[in-house]
């Protein structure tokens, strides 16, 4: 119950009222959801159910599920979404791979154990354009470090539907193994040291140790890591948008800008998005599950 | 307070407001894409501030965003830009989505369907085609041409060389085949050397225009503009024969050349990697300024060579100005274009470097010697030919990109597999849109 607190009470000069925190915190904060998410939300799947088309002064005329039955009957949606999948599996499992592997290492002592979990970290600070423009230039034939590196001559990294959306997963786990690696350094830093000491007297392997103590204790966390990123992987523009143009790179949120903002078919677009909002929505659940499995255990 | 200091304040608030009121009603705003020809229109618009009195911004927007961003403000129906230099193919849109001013009157008062290049007329004002109906003023001409290495064809040994392989004088090309030949001689990686540099961009018209300058001067076309049909056009004999042959250009191209536009085509000549490089004519400046082009005395320009039939294209680039129907000074903006229209300012308007339509000023002289590329430009502004213009464009566009792209650059099915797939998509798309039955 919400109330008002006394005048010149203790609660009063430690801090403001419960009225106080919702008149000025969570109303704001509701309506500003309200406003910004909750009615474009609802406002979209009206247009969803439309041949709307923003660029062109005509009414929304209703086709009903007409947008859908296009969308998922179109072959290059489908494909948009294979790529899609593809992606998200490559550089979500090489973050994982990459995160969970430095956070192993960074848990031991080492010198500068601090600045180097810093310096680890700058990739994911950087903004998605200018990692962009700065990979596109690694990846270039002509002058890029990478082919000079490797000792590729003029190897195609961007210009090559085998290898783009690799190419483009490589700079993405790069940018976001330190996320994984933070999580999971956390849930290994609060892996309590008895448990260790306890396997090591019963003379435990180091698989075993990490098999059944390392792995399912940090688990919930590395959970938590994939979901989000799965979520943010499923969604990804600007990378890909900005490094390549391939077909073999268009991710089903290029589509969907391309779409809505080139093409200008709002209504389809909208129709769209919400396809994409339930996959979003699926997948996770499924995570969301795992991760319950994970914290009952 | 007292009264008077009350009296004061009033006063001085309202002197505020009118002196906004009346800035505003001095002001203009053009909403171009940021490259060359808006810096030059921005310095030409100057003497339109001195005459008049009022001052015209051109606000610029980067290329990719450009069509995002004029689209997004009609949406919206803002005021922000009284004009908008739109390209062609965004007629259809702007008309008949009720974003453009119709400017048919105006072109009859001032003649100005006689006065500008009959190509830029149809190409940038009119919609629909043979309509007489006129949305914009020809404001930037522009095609495809191309820059080439002076020295590099002029070098007797390589003269000599390339008669021995290939029986006949090296030179501008006269042919595309000829082209081919001439890039497929100056391939050379090891030597870092580069036949030629073609348009591959597949997220606009980049690539499509670079087909369609082969395209056309092969005898094909992109359909029927009356009935809408294109199967049959679009995956004719001429389109597929047209395709093969830009697909064999870009094996020719420097290395990493599978998303590249006017930024890279100048690149190819700047950085001394290509022969020959295929750009609009808006961008030869920069190749001509020997600050940005170190081999600038030694790079020329030619116009599109013929077919195998003997007919010569070229892709239509270019823009018309259009008054945007939310603007609330569109009296203001018809002064302004009564004023461009000039022929005193067209020639102002080509000494400054932007491409006038203006058919007298195109035809003198003065106009055509005047830097090493216009007589080039002359030349293929009389052979132009445009994609679409009907509102959904993009479509078309996002379709055929996603047909010619996996085959040019990936490598991947055939000519035919990927023009015959276009033909279907264009078919489903005005099949949509109520165009083909």
């Amino acid at each position: 119950m919400i109330g008002r607190l006394e005048p010149g009470s203790i609660a009063a000069k430690r801090g403001m009222s419960d009225l106080a925190i919702r008149n000025l915190f969570i109303i704001p904060t509701i309506i500003f959801l309200i406003v910004f998410n909750i009615f474009p939300l609802i406002y979209s799947l009206g247009y969803s159910f439309t041949d709307f088309r923003a660029s062109m002064n005509a009414p929304a005329n209703f086709i009903g599920l007409q947008n859908y039955r296009e969308l998922l009957a179109d072959e290059y949606i489908w494909i948009n979404f294979a790529t899609t999948a593809k992606y998200v599996l490559v550089s979500v499992g090489g973050q994982v791979v990459v995160g969970f592997g430095a956070a192993l290492l960074l848990n031991r002592e080492i010198p500068a154990k601090g600045l180097v979990t810093t310096l680890l970290l700058l990739p994911m600070m950087m903004s998605m354009a200018v990692v962009g423009l700065f990979w596109k230039l690694l990846y270039s034939p002509s002058w890029g470090i990478i082919n000079y590196a490797l000792g590729l001559e003029d190897f195609e990294w961007l210009s090559n539907p085998e290898v783009a959306l690799y190419a483009v997963a490589l700079t993405d786990i790069w940018m976001w193994s330190p996320f994984v690696m933070l999580l999971c350094l956390a849930g290994l830093s609060a892996i309590p040291k008895h448990l260790y000491e306890a396997a090591a007297i019963d003379r435990a392997g180091r698989w075993y140790t990490f098999t059944r103590i390392t792995l399912p204790l940090v688990t919930p966390l590395l959970l938590i890591a994939i979901i989000f990123r799965t979520m943010e992987a499923f969604k990804t523009f600007d990378l890909a948008f900005i490094m390549t143009s391939m077909e073999s790179t268009e991710l089903i949120a290029i589509r969907l800008y391309k779409m809505a903002f080139q093409e200008w078919q709002t209504g389809k677009s909208c129709a769209l998005a919400y396809i994409v909002l339930i996959m979003v929505l699926a997948i996770t659940n499924i995570y969301v599950k795992y991760l319950n499995k994970a914290k009952e255990r | 307070m007292s009264k008077r200091k009350w009296s004061g304040l009033l006063a001085g608030a309202v002197f505020a407001i009118a002196s906004q009121v009346s800035l505003a009603a001095d002001e203009l705003t053009i909403l171009w894409a940021q490259w060359d020809p808006a810096d030059y229109l921005q310095e030409l618009v100057k003497d339109y501030e001195k005459q008049s009195g009022v001052r015209v911004t051109v606000e610029t927007v980067p290329w990719p965003d450009f069509q995002t961003k004029a689209f997004r403000e009609f949406a919206a129906r803002g005021d922000a830009y009284d004009m908008v230099v739109g390209d062609s193919q965004w007629l259809g849109a702007g008309s008949t989505g009720g974003h453009y001013v119709d400017l048919t009157s105006f072109f009859k008062k001032h003649n100005v369907a006689n006065t500008m290049a009959p190509a830029t007329v149809e190409g940038y004002a009119e919609y629909p085609k043979g309509s007489k109906k006129y949305w914009a003023i020809p404001l930037e001409g522009d095609a495809n041409g191309w820059a080439y290495r002076k020295d590099w064809f002029e070098d007797p040994k390589e003269m000599a060389a390339f008669k021995k392989k290939y029986g006949y004088k090296l030179d501008v090309p006269d042919t595309w085949a000829q082209l081919r030949d001439i890039a497929e001689f100056f391939h050379r990686p090891s030597e870092k050397r580069y036949g030629v540099a073609i348009y591959t961009d597949n997220s606009y018209d980049a690539l499509i225009m670079g087909y369609e300058n082969v395209l056309f001067s092969y005898g094909g076309d992109l359909g029927n503009y009356s009935t809408y049909e294109v199967d049959g056009y679009i995956n004719s004999k001429q389109a597929i024969a047209a395709l093969e042959m830009y697909k064999e250009l870009y094996q020719y191209t420097p290395p990493g050349w599978g998303k590249t536009f006017f930024h890279e085509s100048n690149q190819a000549i700047t950085e001394n990697m290509a022969a020959m490089s295929m750009n609009f004519f808006a961008f030869f400046p920069a190749l001509d300024n020997p600050a940005t082009n170190k081999y600038a005395k030694v790079t020329g320009y030619f116009a599109n060579p013929k077919g195998p039939g003997g007919e010569r294209f070229a892709a239509l680039g270019g823009q018309g100005v259009s008054i945007v129907k939310y603007s609330k000074k569109q009296k203001e903006s018809m002064k302004f274009l009564e004023w461009f229209i000039r022929d005193d300012v067209q020639e102002k308007w080509a000494e400054l470097g932007g491409y006038t339509c203006n058919a007298k000023v195109l035809k003198s002289d003065k106009f055509r010697n005047a830097t090493p590329y216009n007589e080039a430009f002359y030349q293929t502004m009389f052979m132009v030919k445009d994609f679409w213009a009907v509102p959904e464009y993009a479509e078309l566009l996002d379709g055929m990109n996603k047909r010619l792209h996996p085959y040019v650059v990936g490598n991947r099915g055939s000519a035919k597999k990927a023009l015959d797939g276009v033909a279907s998509d264009w078919t489903r798309v005005f099949k949509r849109y109520g165009r083909l039955k």
